[in-house]
């Protein structure tokens, strides 16, 4: 679909969600505003009482300009060293997710190298694999970090480990798919160069896998900041978008909860926006675009 | 004058099972074939002829039954560079320049760059691809594609060239065209080709022996020993000699579609 067709649907998508989310404030706000109200003895009129819950300083549901307004504050107006700025913790967050997702892809890489050329690895290591997805990495995270931790590691490196744990899968299934690509003619017509087996992987397997390495390479960012942002909630302290969402969950400020998430959400797109760049300009170039 | 046999087969048998039971492929096949020979194999599809031409090149393996290539066993002979193959679809990579896929099996066979260079060359000039180094698979109409493509297996000096169907998918402008490079091309390098087609004229226009296929089992039926004149300017596809081996042929072929 072209730019411009694209336009209106999403603008008309978001127009709704903005309406909505401006009703839920009202209503889930509302209770608040009437107690208040009621404890000044005066009655409110319907304008009144919308102005009333859009402007509260806990809201139960900020709106959309109040937690625009938080998170420029918040990035503009705190120094981006101090704990009380989004840059912070959104720094923090994206150098666990970077550290997470290139131990997560090279890991991931390594694997399907393996199982494609193994029949035996691929036997007995894919169930794993795919077992390892099924656990609840809430419940693992807090055991990677104790364990971790006893064996005296702490900070960045037992984040990134449980970031890597959910990215790397993404990357052995796109990946073992991409290896296998080649047709057999293009096999057999290594075999009668008498190829090795790196050669094939080198000059044939590999480039003609991009195209699914760079669709498991966004998969993975995602996963990979998902993990981050789990392995900040047991570890405490560390700061980072996830400690941050907690604290405001803990302390019931709604505005640290929602800001946390937007700035999450804005890392994560502009990380895959950056992979999506990369996948065109490389698969254009190799002549491999779909 | 006594040539060596480059490529000898006895008994040949090949089965392979499928859901319907087990298909003979490949049926008491003996062939010998000299050096310096242009060998067609033709017959409908089924017939095994492309699957004769992948025992030779150790792509398949026969059930029974000798084969030898240049005295030795395919495998051996596939190890030493003996053969290059032409596939039906070129299957140059898209992200190499033409220049650059020709030079993807020296690179693997480990040749110096210079070397590679100046086989590069060599041999493009030889397919009349000079000038088209730099160009991109998809830059090249089917055509030159498949002529890269055999450019790409003349690269490193194999005494016989073994191609499946190479112009199958072109037309037939392109198709007589690239018949006379390839004879020019024959003459020129004194290389021993294995040619699989189903088309009776090329098979009588380009081959010194032409080995008639049936399916049902795969077997063959005939072989033909050509005595056209080397030197065959398309036109010599009018002449009487021409016509009368295009009759032999589609009679061999007939034949074995006598049971249908």
């Amino acid at each position: 679909m072209s730019e411009k067709s694209k336009f209106f649907p999403v603008i008309s998508v978001l127009t709704v969600i903005v309406i909505l989310w401006y009703g839920f404030s009202v209503v889930l706000n509302s209770p608040w505003a009437f107690d208040q109200a009621k404890r000044n003895t005066i009655s409110l009129s319907f304008p009144e009482l919308v102005s009333k819950t859009w402007s509260q300083k806990r809201p139960k549901l900020p709106t959309p300009h109040q937690v625009a307004s938080e998170m420029w504050n918040t990035t503009v107006h705190q120094k981006i060293t101090s704990k009380r700025s989004l840059v912070y913790h959104t720094w923090i967050t994206f150098s666990e997710t970077m550290f997470g997702f290139l131990l997560g892809t090279s890991l991931g890489i390594l694997l399907a190298i393996a199982i494609v050329h193994n029949r035996a690895t691929a036997i007995s290591v894919m169930p794993w694999i795919i077992t390892s997805q099924t656990i609840p990495i809430l419940a693992l995270a807090p055991m990677i970090i104790v364990a971790l931790g006893s064996a005296g590691f702490s900070g960045l490196l037992p984040i990134a480990i449980i970031s890597m744990y959910l990215s790397f899968f993404p990357v052995v299934v796109g990946m073992v798919k991409g290896l296998r690509s080649p047709e057999r003619l293009e096999l057999d017509q290594m075999k009668t160069w008498s190829a090795s087996g790196p050669q094939v992987l080198i000059k044939l397997r590999l480039p003609k896998s991009m195209p699914f390495f760079f669709t498991s390479l966004k998969l993975g960012m995602a996963a990979a900041l998902v993990g981050a942002i789990v392995g900040e909630l047991p570890s405490g302290g560390g700061g980072g978008l996830g400690f941050r969402m907690l604290s405001g969950s803990t302390f019931g400020n709604t505005l640290h909860i929602w800001s946390g998430l937007f700035s999450a959400a804005l890392l994560a797109a502009a990380l895959i926006t950056f992979i999506g760049i990369l996948q065109k300009v490389i698969l254009k170039k190799m002549a491999l675009e779909l | 004058m006594h040539q060596p046999n480059v490529i000898e087969a006895s008994n040949l048998h090949l089965s392979f099972e499928t859901n319907d039971g087990p298909v003979n492929a490949l049926s008491d096949v003996n062939l010998s074939i000299k050096k310096g020979d242009f060998v067609s194999f033709i017959g409908p599809s089924g017939c095994g002829k492309t699957t004769l031409l992948r025992v030779l090149a150790d792509l398949d393996e026969p059930t029974s039954g000798a084969v030898t290539v240049n005295g030795v066993s395919p495998r051996d002979a596939r190890l030493a560079r003996a053969y290059g193959y032409v596939f039906q679809a070129a299957g140059l990579y898209p992200w190499r320049n033409i220049s650059s896929n020709i030079k993807l099996p020296l690179e693997i066979m480990g040749y110096s760059k210079s070397e590679q260079k100046s086989r590069v060359s060599k041999v493009l000039e030889l397919v009349e691809l000079l000038g088209f180094e730099k160009k991109f698979p998809w830059q090249l109409s089917g055509g030159m594609q498949q002529r890269a493509s055999i450019a790409r297996a003349l690269a490193f000096d194999a005494d016989i060239l073994l191609m499946d169907e190479p112009f199958g998918a072109l037309d037939e402008i392109v198709r007589d065209h690239l018949n006379e490079q390839l004879l020019k091309l024959w003459k020129s390098t004194n290389k021993t080709i294995c040619f699989v087609t189903h088309s009776i004229p090329e098979a009588v226009y380009l081959s010194t022996k032409i080995v008639v296929m049936s399916p049902r089992p795969g077997r063959i039926i005939d072989v033909i020993e050509s005595d056209l004149p080397i030197d065959r300017p398309l036109e010599i596809r009018d002449t009487k000699k021409f016509i009368e081996l295009s009759q032999r042929v589609r009679e061999g072929l007939r034949s074995g579609h006598s049971d249908e």
